[in-house]
């Protein structure tokens, strides 16, 4: 009895000891992959998941101006922003400065990248030459075209002044204070737009043109027949991340006009940045952020929606 | 001589081209070189009487552009690697792997890039201060050490790679991270190269975090200082030039260094995302 009790009581450590080891074993194999996503999910927490939750979490606050919430009071900043002027101007000043930059930044880009991938010696130095803005920051790009639109020796009013255009006052001018900050944006957008639209015309099969050609067509109709149906999904995503890129200009605005003149700059993000770190009210500029946010996306989600009907994919 | 023609008019047309599209960074260049007094003629001028190299010593005089571009060049130099380091841990594990919740955690991590830089700088800047971090590399650095599009393009090449190499490396008794290590980054070159040029120039370039989160001269960035510089000596127009022309330079050259990464890369990631 006691034997047999003592055998089986030893096959069960033994059974038990296999079972914690394969259990080990498993829950090493379980808890590997996590381990290597644990890098970029801290970080993703940490600066991006935390902090955003942390702003609507402040939108929904007076705040001191050191940043600590003081009193609790809903969804007022929301609506207080969205009657107020000042911020219904921000909105529409974005707006138009999407449409002042986006459509532009793509038809110049495209000539480029058509012109660019025309069979000739020597067009990868062109090529580095159209792509070669996206290595240029918007501080840099902002300093330099402050002193191109400069009233007494810019070039840019020199060279208009040679078609007998009458001196503008870019920086100074409501008028033109927009105009001059999107004419440096598309400059800058037009690096990555080359890119894009040059990869996607590199996938176009040549034989689509020379069967076109054969039916008599010109080279503007084949663009128009060919060429812009068969990029439509470059075209697409180039839009896409170039309506984005507009609402997050801070840089050229802040070095050349800093909202200006009379708030005919003052976007959105210039707007939160004013608010949160000159007037110290974060809850109102976290408010903006999160509307912002949205709006943002809306406007992908839209533009995924009406895209995948239009765009024309192989 | 009709085709002769026609190549002759594309190129004078590229050229033109050309010249438009890097007209302001060779105006930048040619101001640098000006002497004070040419630089305020009308009609103004575009090419320097002489060599003119004054500006640049003023420059350097009148902000320390060179502890910027250190400053820049740690602080970039660090962020590329980690993203780098991070993207390809983290891609690993959604190929390599099969786990639960995979494909959610995949796509948690790409609604990242839904979440606009400006809908969480306030309360990261607010985090920073609480940690005392203002004014120190890790809050240029570490914030920005992880990227979705990092991890996408990695994950987008890991998958191109076949997995017979996978099954030969366990076969001669590699670990999975022996694989990793030894077999699988070693063959990603290429897609390493397009994230390290993109990273480092987006950091190179960054502006609004920089200019909230440093306040000292020493902690100052190249973006940062430009603009410094540009209030500093609002109407010296050469030695604000000469300094741009020095920001500049860095990212020029990785640019023409990495071009072709960077625009295999995106396009790659334009395609298949």
């Amino acid at each position: 009895m006691y034997r047999i009790e003592s055998i089986t009581s030893k096959a069960n450590y033994k059974v038990k000891r296999r079972s914690v080891g394969i259990f080990l074993k498993n829950f090493k194999a379980e808890i590997e992959p996590f381990l290597y996503l644990l890098p970029a999910a801290s970080i993703f927490i940490a600066f991006t998941f935390y902090p955003f939750f942390k702003t609507i979490y402040i939108s929904l606050f007076i705040t001191d101006p050191q940043g600590g919430l003081s009193k609790f009071i809903g969804l007022k900043n929301y609506f207080d922003l969205l009657t107020s002027s000042d911020f219904l101007n921000s909105l529409y000043v974005t707006f138009k400065f999407v449409l002042l930059t986006v459509p532009f930044s793509i038809v110049i880009s495209l000539v480029l990248a058509i012109f660019a991938n025309l069979n000739i010696r020597g067009k990868s130095i062109f090529r580095t030459f159209y792509a070669l803005p996206i290595s240029i920051s918007s501080a840099s790009a902002a300093v330099i075209w402050t002193l191109l639109f400069n009233p007494s020796i810019g070039f840019v009013n020199y060279l208009l002044g040679l078609f007998g255009v009458p001196p503008i006052g870019w920086l100074t001018d409501v008028k033109w204070g927009i105009v001059a900050v999107s004419i440096v944006t598309i400059w800058l957008n037009i690096g990555m737009n080359f890119i894009f639209l040059l990869g996607g015309l590199q996938n176009i099969p040549k034989d689509l043109y020379e069967s076109a050609q054969i039916d008599g067509a010109n080279v503007f109709l084949q663009h128009i027949k060919i060429t812009i149906p068969m990029l439509s999904p470059t075209l697409f995503f180039v839009t896409v991340v170039d309506v984005i890129n507009a609402f997050q200009q801070f840089g050229v605005i802040n070095i050349m006009t800093q909202g200006g003149p009379v708030d005919s700059t003052n976007v959105i993000v210039y707007s939160i940045y004013r608010d949160a770190f000159f007037n110290f009210r974060f809850g109102v500029a976290s408010a903006e952020s999160i509307i912002l946010f949205v709006i943002l996306l809306i406007l992908t989600v839209l533009q995924f929606k009406t895209g995948e009907r239009k765009v024309f994919y192989r | 001589m009709r085709k002769n023609i026609k190549a002759l008019s594309i190129y004078v047309i590229n050229t033109a081209l050309a010249g438009i599209i890097l007209f302001p960074l060779i105006y930048a260049l040619m101001i640098s070189l000006m002497q004070p007094s040419d630089i305020f003629q009308y009609p103004p001028k575009f090419i320097p009487k002489s060599l003119y190299l004054g500006n640049y010593i003023e420059a350097l005089r009148s902000v320390p552009i060179l502890r910027f571009v250190l400053n820049s060049f740690i602080v970039s130099s660090v962020v590329t690697v980690g993203q780098i380091v991070t993207a390809s841990l983290a891609a690993y594990a959604f190929t390599y792997y099969d786990f639960k919740g995979k494909n959610v955690i995949f796509l948690i991590f790409l609604s990242t890039m839904m979440i606009p830089g400006e809908a969480t700088i306030i309360a990261n800047y607010l985090t920073m201060r609480s940690l005392n971090w203002l004014d120190t590399y890790q809050a240029l650095i570490v914030p920005n050490l992880s990227t979705a599009l990092g991890i996408f393009l990695m994950r987008q090449f890991f998958l191109t790679i076949p997995k017979d190499y996978y099954e030969a490396a366990a076969m001669d008794g590699a670990s999975k991270f022996q694989f990793f290590i030894k077999v699988l980054l070693p063959l990603s070159r290429p897609a390493i190269g397009s994230l390290a040029i993109y990273s480092f120039l987006m950091t190179w370039n960054q502006y609004m975090w920089p200019l909230l989160v440093t306040n000292r001269d020493e902690m100052r960035t190249v973006q940062i200082g430009i603009s410094m510089l540009q209030m500093a000596e609002s109407q010296s127009f050469g030695l604000i030039m000469a300094g741009v022309v020095m920001i500049i330079i860095p990212s020029i050259v990785a640019f023409i260094v990495g071009q072709k990464q960077l625009i295999e890369g995106l396009g790659a990631g334009a395609l298949k995302g």
